[in-house]
């Protein structure tokens, strides 16, 4: 049985904690709605990039730029994408459950967040190189771990790169999603249905010849690393919306939880407080009663 | 008359416009480029400059930033960086983001960087074009 002052410190403490909750939970939501708005207004742009390549790559026959070459796939390269920090809930959990389906053997790590870096390390998995992104992500950050990626393409030091990420659905939801950055190639299997939003239907059928000016090679020589760039780009809005949005939920779950413990240690310390006067009560009558 | 073009114009940061037009000019690589409906599928890059729209007698002049252009037969879609509507363009903030860029562009600076201050410098040059020549 807990004295009343055991009782007393806990209630002080679980209060201070949901203090700190609710704070953590007002920050989350002021930062979701800029980082969900973001990536919403991102995403047409990555939409009509992904139509525009959807639709000129199969009429590019006689031109292969070398970010399109297919080679077998002996070693692939993995970019995951999760946050800088903790307290979001299920979120990074999800998503490492999803990087180890990778087998360790063939394939090679990119982080970009700090937790990320963290558990494949721990995993011991071959830990490329660790990028960072702020919490408003820039278009260099995305640059800089998209040029790494097609560097490292392009000098064969793997012939495929991955990307998986949770993307953003709705503040309660947040998906894992992985999809094929390179080669190029993949882009009609997986063309514009990324982003939940079917664009496929729309897709130019049949073979038109697209002129191109100036030349096809300066044109998708400028076009593919911008798309890359952006799509990567794209990809940190999103894991931004997603860790906000589940910061913000779990931090109001915790608060939650908080109160409704205050709630039951307040009931539990004042029936034992009850008890004791009763108690006390009790003892004087008796004493009394034995006096007289 | 032949059916109208459709166009899309989006940023990275919004759908600029979307909507049906009769002609559209844009600022392509190799020089200023008219497009009609029907015209032939071109995949292009622009750069920096000034973007008409004509629809009927009605015509919105727009200042774009460098980006790509994919024309089809009834369809053209742009995409770039920046896409100001005359009107909403405010110069001397523009003059002032233009004076900042020429005076980063005297530090020493990082080939990246360089190509970055480069790039605003275009921009912002373009925005003052088109702003200029509207007020004549």
């Amino acid at each position: 049985m807990p004295s009343l002052r055991d009782i007393r410190r806990r209630i002080r403490s679980v209060k201070s904690t949901a203090q700190i909750t609710r704070a953590m939970q007002m920050v989350a939501a002021a930062k979701m709605r800029k980082a969900q708005q973001a990536a919403l207004a991102g995403r047409p742009y990555a939409a009509a990039m992904n139509r525009m390549l959807a639709e000129l790559l199969p009429t590019v026959t006689d031109f292969t730029h070398p970010l399109m070459e297919n080679r077998p796939l002996r070693r692939r390269c993995v970019l995951l994408v999760s946050t800088d920090r903790g307290l979001c809930g299920a979120l990074n959990s999800t998503l490492f459950r999803e990087a180890m389906k990778y087998d360790p053997q063939q394939t090679v790590f990119v982080a970009a967040g700090r937790k990320a870096a963290q558990f494949l390390t721990r995993a011991r998995r071959t830990l490329l190189a660790e990028f960072s992104y702020r919490d408003t992500p820039q278009f260099a950050e995305a640059r800089a771990i998209s040029r790494f990626l097609q560097e490292g393409f392009l000098n064969g030091d793997f012939d495929s790169v991955e990307v998986v990420f949770m993307n953003f659905i709705s503040t309660l939801v947040q998906q894992p999603e992985t999809f094929f950055l390179l080669p190029l190639r993949e882009i009609r299997a997986v063309s514009a249905d990324h982003h939940g939003e079917v664009i496929a239907g729309e897709l130019l059928k049949g073979a038109t010849e697209f002129l191109f000016e100036p030349g096809p090679e300066r044109v998708l020589g400028a076009l593919l690393p911008h798309y890359l760039n952006f799509r990567v780009f794209q990809v940190l809005l999103e894991a931004k919306a997603s860790e906000h949005s589940a910061r913000m939920v779990a931090m109001k779950n915790a608060t939650e939880n908080a109160n409704q413990l205050v709630k039951d240690l307040t009931l539990q310390y004042n029936k034992l407080r009850q008890a004791g006067i009763t108690k006390e009560l009790l003892e004087i009558a008796t004493a009394q009663m034995a006096l007289s | 008359m032949a059916s109208p073009l459709r166009l899309t114009i989006v940023t990275p940061e919004a759908q600029i416009f979307a909507g049906e037009v009769d002609m559209v000019t844009l600022p392509g690589v190799e020089g200023e480029l008219g497009v009609y409906p029907l015209h032939t599928p071109l995949m292009t890059q622009i750069e920096p400059g000034e973007l008409v729209i004509r629809r009927g007698t009605e015509e919105t002049h727009m200042a774009v930033g460098e980006g790509f252009a994919e024309i089809t037969g009834d369809h053209v879609t742009i995409i770039t960086d920046m896409a100001i509507e005359a009107d909403n363009i405010d110069e001397a903030m523009v003059e002032e983001a233009r004076r900042r860029a020429e005076a980063r562009l005297k530090e020493k600076l990082s080939d990246e960087d360089a190509a970055l201050v480069q790039a605003t410098l275009a921009r912002t040059a373009a925005q003052l074009k088109v702003k200029r020549a509207r007020k004549r």
